[in-house]
């Protein structure tokens, strides 16, 4: 495909298009509403890399008490046992559900870490403008988003145990400070996610990117 | 300002394209960035719908109302359903996670059947275009925290951990939640733009 048959980008031929409707205005006055839905149009997300740096920010910090606490205490006959994600994880591969060891071993260690360190590159990316793969980062947004939902499973775990082993005598379960740091490190995960400009990977300087 | 047909942007590079005219099965993607651009739908799809929405609505309040699993150690047994559980551990001074509970698994998938049962009426968008264009974003802002597929497979992990311990039967709401998880698929497969068609304005 040649230079011109590149297609053009919307705001550098003066369109702006509503997120929401996708409907396609010209010569629309900055802070405008789209008069089909009602939604505010913008080019790019307000102060996109400063809100998602914040938001990054704070899950990381709570990255770390979310896997050193415990999320999940048992009390029984025998005693208190706590449970941080990785020693839940253990349990699983110990008793032998191989699968379930790796089902929660994905969604509630790898995805977050991984969702953090994806975070981090398409931000430092997108702030130096570079034009590194940027097919592949475009790639890489769309699995974070898709993704990032899925590591709520420890919480929905949790707390339909809190909730079944209520048996006095014999057995109770209730959720520890760990599950809130973790709730908070997916909720603000997904919000960087959100708002994240993807656009802002192909904003580099050069008219019509490839 | 002034509306533009007959063109489409790709919601994540910006690249404008000629809207292309896609059959029923056919979708479009960005060359640029590879995102979803557009998709065909058919009008036999689109009546397809409302009454699959309906039926999530039907089946969630199923899922809500019966328990989920009965646990049964020694002679004692408990079954639970989602609420018991958000307010067992909201007892347990949980605030935030019992919220975030409530808001994933039980209001916002509401909200959403709720919004686009609404939004699929015939002719909501001309009667009350105001309402619509509320609604309509609406259910845009709760899609992304609609989890039911997640406490889908948290109920499966819960269910197999428990199993080393005690008896464990599960009960109506488990299948409700499964049945739930696949028409949320199928109702959630358009998405808001497929609301809007040119020419109506709010």
């Amino acid at each position: 495909m040649s230079t011109t048959e590149r297609p053009p980008r919307a705001r550098d031929i003066g369109l702006v298009h509503c997120h929401h409707c996708g409907a396609v205005w010209s010569a629309a006055p900055p802070h405008a509403r789209c008069s089909r839905c009602g939604c505010k149009l913008h080019a790019r997300k307000p102060d996109s890399i400063a809100r998602t740096w914040a938001y990054l920010l704070a899950a990381c910090i709570l990255y770390i008490p979310a896997n050193l606490l415990p999320v999940m205490v048992t009390r029984g006959l025998l005693g208190e046992q706590s449970d941080t994600i990785m020693s839940g994880i253990v349990y699983f591969w110990v008793t032998g559900s191989w699968s379930l060891a790796a089902i929660v071993f994905i969604a509630s260690f790898l995805v977050p870490l991984l969702k953090l360190v994806a975070l981090l590159l398409l931000l430092v990316c997108a702030q130096f403008k570079t034009r590194w793969r940027r097919r592949q980062r475009a790639c890489l947004y769309r699995l974070v988003e898709a993704v990032g939902r899925w590591s709520m499973l420890d919480i929905f775990v949790v707390t339909l145990l809190a909730g079944l082993v209520q048996l006095q005598s014999l057995a109770t379960i209730t959720a520890g400070p760990g599950a809130l740091s973790f709730g908070a490190v997916v909720v603000l995960t997904m919000l960087a996610a959100q708002s994240f400009d993807p656009r802002l990977i192909w904003d580099t300087g050069d008219p019509t990117p490839p | 300002m002034h509306l533009v047909h007959g063109l489409i942007v790709c919601d994540e590079c910006d690249s404008v394209y000629r809207k292309p005219d896609l059959r029923p099965g056919e979708a479009a993607t960005c060359p640029r960035c590879g995102a979803r651009l557009d998709r065909g739908t058919s009008s036999a799809r689109r009546a397809r719908q409302l009454p699959l929405t309906l039926a999530g609505l039907v089946v969630f309040v199923i899922a809500n109302l019966s328990p989920i699993v009965t646990m049964e150690i020694q002679g004692v047994s408990n079954a639970t359903t989602l609420w018991q559980a958000v307010l067992s551990l909201y007892r347990q001074g949980m605030l935030p996670i019992s919220a975030a509970v409530f808001c994933t698994a039980i209001l916002f998938p509401l909200t959403l059947l709720a919004a686009h049962m609404v939004l699929l009426w015939p002719n909501s968008q001309n009667r009350h275009p105001r309402v619509f264009a509320l609604i309509s974003r609406l259910m845009s802002m709760v899609r992304p925290w609609v989890m039911v597929e997640v406490l889908l497979l948290g109920i499966l992990v819960a269910v197999v951990k428990l199993s080393h311990m005690a008896e464990i039967d599960p009960g109506v709401g488990l299948w409700a939640y499964g049945a739930l998880t696949v028409l949320l698929a199928c109702v959630l497969s358009s998405g808001p733009q497929e609301h809007w068609t040119d020419g109506i304005q709010a």
